[in-house]
């Protein structure tokens, strides 16, 4: 890095590009390697050495406090103070005077430093976070994703602010996912993949396609034992599903027998669609088809009566319940149709546990095990059996492999497999592309709430997903777009 | 539509397989059985120290005037595990039982002095359980206010008078079991509130365990997003959790009105305390999702037996409360380890 550079990470999901940013700015430690400011030697053990140090990080979620004034957010913890007597109070004139400086060194003349920041709109937030950065004196700030929250007129001053600190010398980081602003602001453009370094471009040399292949490539570490199906008729069809923000618009049709892959980046919107099919958050507008007929999902109960199941993302906080057995999650989903007048027909529980066990081949020595002490493939397979117990027409699953290892993985590939070659209609979102590429019949990808592109399975290259995951959504047909955008 | 899917490879039988010494020494550390043997060892001390103490008569009267704690604590666990707490449930028991006795001494059927108070407890318990579930207000501060509520009606009603002058037919607590004759039970005589403190213990219990609705407090109680996802509707468990609190808490304070020939219509001084206390001494999780009816019984039979031993034994009983709180932070202690060790244990 070099004073008054703009230096973009880019990178897909779960490239390395957090955590990289969290080690720079001493939140984690680093396993090995070592960091040089200034041609010294450094080790930052927590975020105050790293502060000390000169480098300042404003993460995606804003670390203000909402019920303080612009002026005192700024200065936490460094704010001046004076003498009174035998103890030194905060001198809250010059913090004020202090904090419009710095205001005003940034172009920004309309931010009252009195009023509370929870009042602000995002964009004036972020503001008040490049200040406060600039109050420790930073020479080198790091931005993880600026852009993502804010609208367009905030993103051209926010772009002005750091075109403003570049010449002031300051050395900035910039994380983003949106390939334009990289080619906007960048003078020079790192690519992370899987949490390795692939190389480093003055951004004059190259060109987006060419970052794009320098970020997909990621290494496949199983096989995907993919059936060939014979895909049906349409089971599930959306349309014109709107909730906002993160759905936007959305249409689309899954067939029997047919997996289709959802791609985008975190934050794209696809759990959120997910849910909303599943009534988890109720759709504002739009329809939902199943077999033809509309239906109304207002809860996740009518979802599960229409036959659509969803395993969620996080097994810890949505799918499972650590506190009870295997046999008492696996039955969660279908308490009612095992219950007879008000009671659940234990017997027929106990089957159905052990037929889950049999069928996933779940590690455990009894269905009476508790699943907090299983492990992490384990519970999936335990959370997925939970769906399948419910015997579906759809089966969504949002990340089905996340945290489960390498041998689990397979097993829930090769299971998703083979339920779609028995006739289920699969929406599967995943954020590792050769998961999406490998398993998938088709290929929609997500885009700020709207669903930008779709690939029949022959067409779906890693560059082409990607490529459509990034691009601006203003770039008129920048997509590659074989079968056209939408259906 | 079937899935079914051929097993991708078979699970090693695990050499754990839970033989009969592991099962049985798994249901030797249960919270129920670690309880019942402390409570035969107070017992055995406590008589050995003072004989008195483990005469029939008294100890049947300890249970008997204790009973209604238990069974106030059967709704009360339920309400803990599905994650939320009524702390209004003593002042609601002194109001109660206060309807009871003034419908008694005015003319009204007995039977109406003993159902009205339970019918009364469910409307309380639907109101609390529409402003926490529907109107998401959590339950400790609804229930923080009732307790205002209650107390301070109860005695800006009643001045904290004393009703006497009760139908010698109303004293539903001193009955023996013939009372129950109606019923067609050829039961031993057992004093009415014990038997109606087993019963309905027993009842909760399979209730719990075996039906849709009692696994369903459960998984909203352990996670309540998971429960939601799964299809379970969280606030009509919530409703339903305290409508059934509020009808223990009406036969609790039926029981309680009807012990003495006088009912002092003022709320018992830390009784929530004392039923919240049996609820989680007994075992039953203040993080929710864990838990049994019968621990609470046992529990707070447990408690009153510590009560009034502590007079047999000539301690002051102001150490009770102490004692008590002892209880408390070792249940707690015992469960925060025991989920710390379930955590570790998925790690590895």
């Amino acid at each position: 890095m070099v004073p008054g550079e703009v230096h973009a990470l880019l990178g897909e999901n779960g490239a390395g590009k957090s955590t990289l940013i969290k080690i720079i700015s001493g939140v984690y430690k680093p396993d090995g390697g070592e960091m040089r400011l200034d041609g010294k030697l450094v080790a930052f053990s927590n975020p105050r050495e790293a502060q000390a140090g000169g480098i300042a990080t404003i993460y995606q979620e804003l670390s203000l406090y909402p019920e303080l004034t612009v002026a005192e957010n700024i200065f936490m913890g460094h704010a001046p103070r004076r003498q009174v007597g035998p103890v030194k109070v905060v001198n809250w004139s010059e913090m004020t005077v202090r904090a419009k400086e710095i205001l005003a060194s940034l172009n920004i003349h309309d931010l009252d430093v009195r009023r509370k920041v929870g009042s602000l709109s995002v964009g004036n937030r972020q503001r008040v976070e490049i200040a406060k950065a600039l109050s420790i004196n930073a020479r080198i700030l790091i931005m993880d994703e600026p852009t993502a929250a804010l609208t367009e007129a905030d993103v051209i001053r926010l772009f002005e602010i750091v075109r403003l600190l570049r010449q002031r010398g300051v050395a900035i980081i910039y994380i983003s996912h949106r390939l334009g602003e990289v080619f906007e602001l960048a003078d020079r453009v790192t690519v992370l993949r899987d949490g390795q370094y692939v190389g480093t471009n003055e951004v004059k040399d190259v060109t987006p396609d060419h970052l794009i292949s320098m970020m997909v490539g990621r290494t496949i570490d199983n096989l995907f034992p993919k059936l060939d199906t014979t895909v049906g008729a349409p089971v599930l069809e959306v349309r014109n599903l709107w909730n906002k923000p993160l759905c936007r618009d959305v249409s689309f049709q899954v067939r029997a027998g047919e997996i289709v892959g959802l791609a985008g980046l975190v934050g794209s919107g696809r759990s959120e669609l997910a849910q909303t099919i599943f009534g988890f958050t109720p759709a504002q507008s739009g329809e939902i088809i199943l077999n033809g007929q509309t239906i109304r999902v207002r809860n996740p109960g009518d979802a599960m009566k229409h036959g659509i199941a969803y395993v969620p993302e996080d097994r810890g906080t949505q799918g499972l319940i650590r506190e009870m057995r295997i046999r008492e999650n696996v039955s969660l989903a279908v308490l009612k149709t095992l219950t007879r007048t008000g009671f659940i027909n234990s017997p027929a529980e106990r089957d159905l546990a052990a037929h889950a066990i049999e069928q996933l081949g779940i590690r455990a020595y009894s269905p009476e095990q508790l699943v907090s002490k299983l492990s992490g493939g384990n519970q999936q397979k335990v959370v997925v059996s939970k769906w399948l117990a419910s015997k579906p027409k759809v089966l969504i699953m949002d990340e089905p492999t996340r945290g489960v290892d390498v041998g689990a993985k397979a097993e829930i590939h090769r299971l998703i497999s083979e339920l779609a070659s028995q006739g289920l209609a699969i929406l599967m979102i995943s954020s590792e592309l050769p998961e999406v590429l490998g398993m998938s019949d088709r290929v929609l990808v997500m885009r700020e709430g709207r669903i930008v592109a779709e690939f029949a399975r022959k067409d779906a290259t890693q560059e082409n997903v990607v490529s459509a995951m990034m691009r601006e959504a203003s770039e008129p047909n920048g997509v590659p777009t074989p079968q056209g955008v939408l259906q | 539509m079937t899935a079914t899917a051929s097993p991708v490879t078979r699970p090693p039988v695990q050499a754990r397989s839970g033989g009969f010494l592991s099962r049985a020494l798994s249901f030797l550390f249960t919270q129920e059985v670690i309880l019942f043997l402390v409570l035969v060892v107070l017992i055995v001390l406590v008589g050995s120290a003072n004989p008195r103490y483990v005469a029939e008569r008294n100890f049947i009267n300890i249970l008997n005037g204790n009973a209604y704690i238990a069974v106030a604590a059967i709704g009360m666990s339920m309400v803990i595990i599905s994650r939320n707490i009524d702390i209004s449930i003593g002042s609601l028991i002194g109001v109660l039982g206060t309807l009871s006795g003034t419908i008694a001494i005015n003319g009204y059927p007995i039977w109406a002095s003993w159902l009205v108070p339970i019918v009364a407890g469910a409307l309380v318990g639907a109101v609390i359980g529409f402003l926490v579930a529907y109107l998401r207000i959590p339950a400790i501060v609804v229930t923080l206010g009732l307790l205002s509520i209650l107390k301070g009606g109860l005695i800006t009603i009643t001045g904290g008078a004393w009703i006497t002058d009760l139908p010698s037919d109303y004293f539903l607590a001193q009955m023996k079991s013939p009372a129950f004759s109606f019923l067609g039970l050829n039961v031993p005589e057992i004093p009415s509130p014990i038997l109606l403190m087993i019963i309905l213990t027993i009842l909760a219990a399979i209730w719990m365990r075996y039906s849709t609705t009692g696994r369903a407090i459960y998984a909203v109680g352990g996670n309540a997003e998971a429960a939601r996802l799964s299809g379970i509707s969280e606030k009509r468990i919530i409703m339903t959790v305290f409508i059934i609190n509020g009808i223990t808490a009406g036969i609790a304070a039926v029981l309680w009105a009807t012990q003495l020939s006088i009912i002092q219509s003022t709320v018992p001084a830390g009784l929530e305390l004392q039923i919240i206390t049996s609820a989680v001494v007994g075992g039953v999780s203040i993080l929710g999702g864990i838990g049994t009816t019968v621990g609470a019984m046992l529990a707070a039979i447990l408690l009153s037996a510590i009560n009034s031993a502590l007079v047999f034994i000539n301690i002051s009983p102001y150490w009770f409360r102490a004692v008590v709180g002892v209880l408390i932070l070792v249940t707690v202690l015992a469960d925060r380890l025991r989920r710390q060790r379930n955590r570790a244990s998925e790690r590895g």
